[in-house]
């Protein structure tokens, strides 16, 4: 772990402490009031708000994850710089296009 | 419980065992004490460090029964689960020889950390006048008593786990030096600390404060680089 | 094979590094099936539907409570890191890494109850 990485990771971690927060209380409400998938659909869809949350979301998480996969991956197994570095890579690569792909589902009209 | 502690002590190097010796119980006795009894009375080729037996130096730092610490300053009476110790030498070091490790590369990486001043005046120069209740100083002063024993090191499941972290101790002598205004070599201290295995591969577990036996605060003085490599970074005063 | 027991790891400090990092370990796993799940809905409703009646057995729900405990640890022990990190030290670690975990489990058992 470098300064760089450091930094992005602690930055994406702070943006994310509101994020996660108001994420927790959607699934508390979502799961209590029992909305089903047209319930949350309708309030998804075409909503600018919860494109840009989670949209933002993704992004910081897709950036956030990979790198402390990486710490991991460094002190616990016997990879390489070189593979634990595109291990890291892919796995941010596979979130934030899934990520994203998960976004625009539910809030594209 | 007999009038004898039950004693094993590591013998070998990498490759070894625990060999397991009876020693005389005492009144007073240190875990020091045990081991200078073993190696007087029962196996002269027991290889062991000590200096001071009076906690100044630190060169007595083992693993008693886990746990880092100084042997001369351990009482038996403290530590010995029903009248039995186990000692080897202290961890994440080279074993040299039974109770004895290599210290180099705990003070190489003292060197790597910058740990050292770097001056800017001569003697001709009139002496820096420095306030010992500047914040600067107070945090060079609560972080400035260590010795270098081992200890910290020794606990910590960092430098365990990632042979190129550089430790508490030598993070925390640079912090003191990060806190000296007479010193000139920030930039590149704030710079050696800043790369992989520096100050960021220091998770907070906390192990070093918890083991110190001068209760100094290596966490505090990593977080105190993390914060003054970052600003660092973030000024382009040091690259990545 | 270790040389001796380690007896710092049952410092509570340790501890909780540890929960911290495998919290995070397990979403990270977690989120791209999370991801995959919500990118049903490209299908239409019907797909998200039919999944999301899945989700409601009882032991799917438990999943989930254990999710939203490891997902609220990460958030509270992150932010003690954040601190620890940021600002002038602070004695008292323990009752704040205490105090994340005990959050969490309220939080999860919150969210449990009222999802039964």
């Amino acid at each position: 772990m470098n300064v760089r990485l450091y930094a992005a990771q602690r930055l994406t971690a702070a943006v994310m402490v509101p994020l996660v927060a108001v994420h927790l209380a959607v699934i508390i409400y979502a799961t209590n009031h029992g909305l089903t998938a047209a319930d949350v659909l309708a309030r998804t869809r075409g909503s600018v708000a919860w494109a840009v949350f989670y949209g933002i979301f993704v992004v910081a998480a897709a950036i956030h994850a990979p790198i402390g996969i990486r710490t991991v991956l460094t002190e616990w197994s016997r990879l390489g710089g070189r593979s634990v570095d595109a291990i890291a890579t892919g796995a941010g690569l596979l979130l934030l296009v899934l990520g994203l792909r998960a976004v625009a589902a539910v809030v594209l009209p | 419980m007999g009038p004898d502690l039950t004693v094993s002590l590591w013998r070998g190097g990498v490759e070894g065992r625990y060999q397991t010796y009876s020693v005389p119980k005492r009144e007073n006795q240190t875990v020091l004490d045990v081991v200078t009894w073993v190696q007087r009375n029962l196996d002269s080729s027991l290889a062991y460090r000590f200096a001071c037996r009076v906690g100044m130096c630190g060169s007595c730092a083992m693993t008693v029964n886990g746990r880092p610490r100084w042997t001369c300053r351990t009482h038996v009476s403290r530590v010995a689960e029903s009248g039995r110790l186990e000692i080897g030498p202290l961890e994440n070091l080279p074993v040299i020889k039974d109770l004895a490790t290599d210290m180099r590369p705990f003070f190489e990486k003292w060197q790597q950390a910058r740990g050292t001043f770097a001056p800017s005046k001569t003697r001709h120069d009139p002496i820096e006048t420095i306030r010992p209740d500047s914040a600067a100083r107070l945090a060079a002063a609560a972080a400035i008593e260590c010795i270098n024993c081992g200890v910290c090191y020794a606990a910590c499941d960092s430098v365990r786990w990632n042979e190129n972290y550089l430790g508490p101790a030598a993070l925390n002598r640079a912090w003191t030096l990060v806190n000296d205004v007479r010193d000139t070599a920030n930039v590149q201290r704030l710079a050696a600390v800043a790369a992989s295995g520096g100050c960021y591969a220091c998770h907070s577990h906390q192990s070093c404060q918890e083991h110190c036996p001068l209760s100094l605060n290596p966490t505090a003085s990593i977080a105190g680089l993390k914060r003054g490599a970052a600003l660092a970074f973030l000024k382009s005063e040091i690259e990545a | 094979m270790n040389r001796t027991r380690l007896t710092h790891r049952g410092n509570l400090l340790w501890r909780a590094a540890l929960v911290h990092r495998l919290s995070g370990l397990a979403l990270a796993i977690f989120l791209p099936l999370h991801f995959w799940a919500l990118g049903l809905a490209i299908d239409g409703e019907a797909r998200l539907g039919s999944f999301l009646r899945w989700t409601d057995a009882w032991f799917v729900k438990l999943a989930e409570t254990g999710l939203v405990f490891l997902l609220a640890v990460h958030l509270l022990g992150g932010l003690r890191v954040l601190v620890i990190e940021n600002f002038a030290w602070r004695d008292g670690q323990k009752q704040l890494a205490t105090l994340a975990a005990g959050i969490s489990a309220v939080i999860a058992v919150v969210f449990l109850v009222w999802a039964l």
